[in-house]
């Protein structure tokens, strides 16, 4: 009987354990994946949503992108076997720096459209949440615009109908200023909803949606005005081009949107002004996190020892206080950006080799050349005989003898005999350079200085470099606003932004734009404030003046040291300056140093900046899907 | 086990058995298309690498062109299949006037392709040197040659400079050169008789020849156009 009450029970059991319906039982809510609607209810998990979106963000010249993003364009010198074709090709190729990222457009607009549909956020919490969105969108279609001109102008999430008819998804190119227009519009209209708070840097600030609007009008404002200078740089169409009539409309909203940031409307943004050496000064401006950086607006933020680092300070550092051996000394400062530095008189001279009946000059201390010079030299580049972390770095190319000629070797622990002696000498710094252009050691004679982080550790692979990277800074705003006053032809108040700049770099006479000089002074005060920070190219393409400075001509010494300052002078190949210790016992200059403008060996070729460059190739495959896209001029 | 020596034989012949067992299904492409830039009969020199065409093969899905560039004497050559091709230059590319078409877009010339052909491909330079002699002097090389402005209406350009390019290999060009004698095009009085010199360079390894040509850089535009390459010897 016990037997069967058992049995009973257990079937009993059975039976109402499978009276659930399949559906019921199959249909688990998974557990690995958020839906939609639980994402967009939270503004913890928004926040990780766009942090995803942020992540994606494309910069021209990115620390964790690679050390190779900052380099070419005659500024730097690769120091790399397998970079070397910076120097050696002789045309960039069409499609070089295109990009064309839909896949993260369609992402953004998915973003936004999910944020407009949830119910459940806080209304503050979703205005915010709302304006990133579009700024991240705004931001890349301006990325975008600037590498390919007009692109086609998506702001809403395309669904395919399965019809087997895609004539509706193939959207034809907008107008460049169209684009332009859409980054204007967008930050105008996102900007009261975000916070102006000057230590929010890695999140969309009011300070970050004015400055890419004052960036935006003014590279439009100069395509509409040097474009007429290459009318060939065109289509009918107007997606490459900007009609010449609508120049004086984007520098008006360019220094409109630069002067709400400086007028502090958007927060209390200022120069860095803190260490007392104007060099270290600057260089701390990229070193410096902590909330007294008021300078920075908007940044790739990293963090070390969690995960988010990048290795361009192992890449970069001086060969001998490398952290890591044998990884080091990439990117190399070229001698036409040290000279392009200005004196303390506001006038360029080469850095001076020989005196003027052309004899060497022979110098007491190794850094005597660079003497002078604007602070942003020494803040940019690692000068020889610099200090680093723990030691001076050691750059010198051997010694020079008596008679004329060089000792040197391809190492410093190659050692060799000084005539006259039988002691073995260390004959070539530590850092290079070597006669036989060894890498990973500067083959011109410079480090970088910029972002290479001077913390313990940071040098090293495992560990990395949490140096953040600045994308919009209020130098760079204060430069804008100058540009834009003086292209509309107000060069006083163009003067007083940019002697601002000029004064935080130690040059303290005050400089006068005038009609005449304005604009070589901008695009060198550009060039000396701006260096490496992934701007150069796009300042280049829109004055139109890339293939002036990169034409296609080798770079003779005449050529390297004439025409300092001018802002087509010809850059096509990194040079580099040795120095060399005398060796002459007996003699006043014994021990002293002499310098040399050396071109690298292994620079073959010369940077040639063709028509066709000035908007990258948009490649056939995108061509082939959708046909209504017109190809660049030029190509 | 011992391992026999027939037994590597056979394993041998197992392995190339195998590898033999499927041939590719698809033949190479064996059909050569070939031809020079030509302005009524005469070659056009460009630089090399440095002016590209397109090839467009209709009847496909896709307009993926076959493109590539023509050397220095204006040749070029295309390795394809047999099939009908339309030939075209991209926009603002060469020292020359492409035909364009009213509605837009660059005029096209179409090829059938039944074996190896050649097609010459005819364009309007904007000039061309004429009657161009290129000889040593004494230790100089020295240029003579007339400009012949082919393109007189309202899309004619000026000429920037002239120059007289030498280098050690045959390859001559604004890249490669040991010597360059540059002249103003505003400095030119009589087109019909320009005379350009340079002194010999020195090379690492002398050879008592070099390669020259002209060259007319035209305003405006990128490429330059050449004269046919002539060796020099001393």
């Amino acid at each position: 009987m016990k037997k069967i009450l058992g049995i009973m029970g257990f079937a009993a059991l059975l039976t109402t354990g499978s009276c659930k319906k399949d559906s019921d039982f199959l249909t688990v809510p998974p557990k690995s994946v958020i839906t939609t609607q639980t994402a967009f209810s939270d503004p913890a998990l928004v926040l990780s949503v766009i942090g995803d979106l942020y992540n994606r963000q494309k910069d021209f010249s990115s620390l964790d992108d690679g050390w190779a993003t900052f380099a070419d364009f005659g500024e730097s010198f690769p120091s790399d076997n397998g970079a070397y074709y910076f120097v050696q090709n002789r045309n960039w190729n069409y499609g070089t720096w295109a990009i064309w990222d839909y896949g993260y457009i369609r992402d953004l607009n998915l973003f936004i459209d999910n944020l407009n549909a949830s119910t459940q956020l806080l209304a503050a919490d979703k205005a915010r949440f709302l304006a990133e969105g579009r700024f991240l969108r705004a931001n890349y279609y301006f990325e975008m615009v600037k590498r390919m001109g007009g692109v086609p102008l998506i702001t809403k999430t395309l669904t395919y109908d399965n019809s087997g008819n895609v004539v509706g998804l193939q959207i034809p190119r907008a107008k460049e200023s169209e684009v332009y227009d859409f980054v204007i519009s967008e930050a105008e209209a996102i900007k009261g909803s975000l916070p102006t708070d000057p230590s929010e840097k890695s999140r969309a600030t009011q300070a970050a949606a004015l400055a890419m609007e004052a960036r935006a009008a003014l590279y439009a404002g100069s395509i509409a005005k040097y474009g007429a200078t290459t009318p060939q740089v065109s289509l009918t169409g107007g997606e490459v081009g900007i009609p010449a009539s609508m120049a004086a409309g984007y520098y008006t909203k360019a220094l409109t949107a630069a002067q709400a940031i400086i007028n502090g409307a958007a927060g209390a943004y200022k120069l860095y002004k803190v260490l007392p050496n104007l060099s270290d000064n600057f260089a701390a401006v990229f070193l410096d996190k902590s909330s007294v950086n008021q300078e920075s607006i908007w940044v790739e933020d990293f963090k070390a020892l969690a995960g988010k680092t990048h290795g361009f300070t192992t890449s970069d550092q001086p060969y001998s206080v490398s952290d890591e051996a044998s990884d080091a000394g990439r990117l190399d400062p070229s001698l036409n950006l040290v000279e392009s530095f200005e004196k303390l008189d506001n006038t360029f001279a080469p850095i001076p080799t020989k005196d003027g009946a052309g004899n060497p000059i022979y110098y007491t201390d190794q850094q005597d050349p660079f003497a002078g010079r604007d602070a942003r030299l020494g803040g940019t580049v690692m000068l020889p005989h610099s200090f680093f972390k723990t030691a001076f770095i050691d750059i010198w190319g051997g010694y020079l003898l008596a008679d004329g000629s060089i000792l040197s070797s391809d190492d410093a622990t190659h050692l060799a005999k000084l005539p006259g002696t039988d002691a073995l000498v260390q004959v070539v710094g530590k850092d290079g350079p070597t006669p036989t252009g060894e890498p990973l050691r500067t083959q011109t004679g410079f480090y970088i200085r910029k972002y290479i982080d001077p913390t313990t550790g940071s040098g090293r692979r495992g560990r990395g470099s949490d140096v953040n990277f600045i994308r919009y800074r209020y130098a760079e705003v204060l430069l804008n606003a100058a540009e834009a006053s003086a292209e509309l032809g107000d060069y006083a108040t163009a003067t007083t932004y940019i002697n601002q700049v000029r004064s935080r770099a130690g040059l303290t006479t005050p400089l006068v734009l005038t009609g005449a000089n304005y604009f070589d002074r901008i695009v060198h005060e550009r060039r000396a404030e701006l260096s490496f920070e992934g701007l150069n190219l796009f300042d280049m393409k829109r004055w139109r003046i890339a293939t002036k400075v990169w034409d296609g001509n080798t770079e003779s010494l005449a050529d390297l040291t004439s025409n300092i300052g001018a802002a087509t002078k010809r850059n096509t190949q990194p040079w580099g300056l040795y120095p060399y210790k005398y060796y002459n016992p007996g003699n006043a200059n014994n021990g002293k140093w002499v310098f040399r403008e050396v071109l690298p060996s292994n620079v073959t070729g010369v940077l040639n900046f063709r028509l066709g460059n000035y908007y990258s190739q948009i490649n056939d495959g995108i061509i082939t899907a959708n046909p209504k896209i017109v190809r660049q001029p030029n190509q | 086990m011992k391992i026999k020596f027939h037994h590597i034989i056979i394993l041998a012949a197992m392995l190339a058995g195998s590898s033999c067992s499927k041939l590719d299904n698809i033949k190479p492409p064996s059909t050569t298309l070939k031809g020079q830039l030509m302005y009524k009969g005469t070659p056009i020199g460009v630089e090399y690498n440095q002016v590209p065409f397109r090839l467009y093969q209709t009847g496909y899905a896709g307009n993926t062109p076959i493109t590539g560039t023509f050397d220095q004497e204006g040749n070029y050559s295309v390795l394809t299949f047999n099939g009908n091709y339309k030939f075209t230059i991209p926009g603002g590319q060469g020292p020359f006037q492409w035909k364009e078409l009213p509605s837009g877009g660059r005029d096209t010339i179409a090829i059938a392709l039944t074996g190896n052909q050649t097609v010459n491909i005819e364009v309007t330079p904007y000039y061309m040197i004429t009657n161009s002699a290129i000889t040593a002097s004494g230790n100089n090389v020295a240029a003579k040659f007339g400009i012949q402005k082919i393109i007189t209406d309202a899309t004619a350009k000026n000429i920037q400079t002239v120059s007289l390019f030498v280098n050690k290999t045959q390859f001559v060009s604004p890249a490669d050169h040991a010597a360059e004698a540059d002249l103003d095009g505003s400095a030119i009085t009589d087109m019909s008789n320009i005379s350009l010199s340079v002194a010999k360079p020195t090379f690492a390894i002398t050879q008592n020849y070099v390669y020259a040509r002209v060259g007319i850089r035209i305003a405006g535009v990128e490429d330059m156009i050449f004269s046919p390459l002539v060796k020099v010897t001393f």
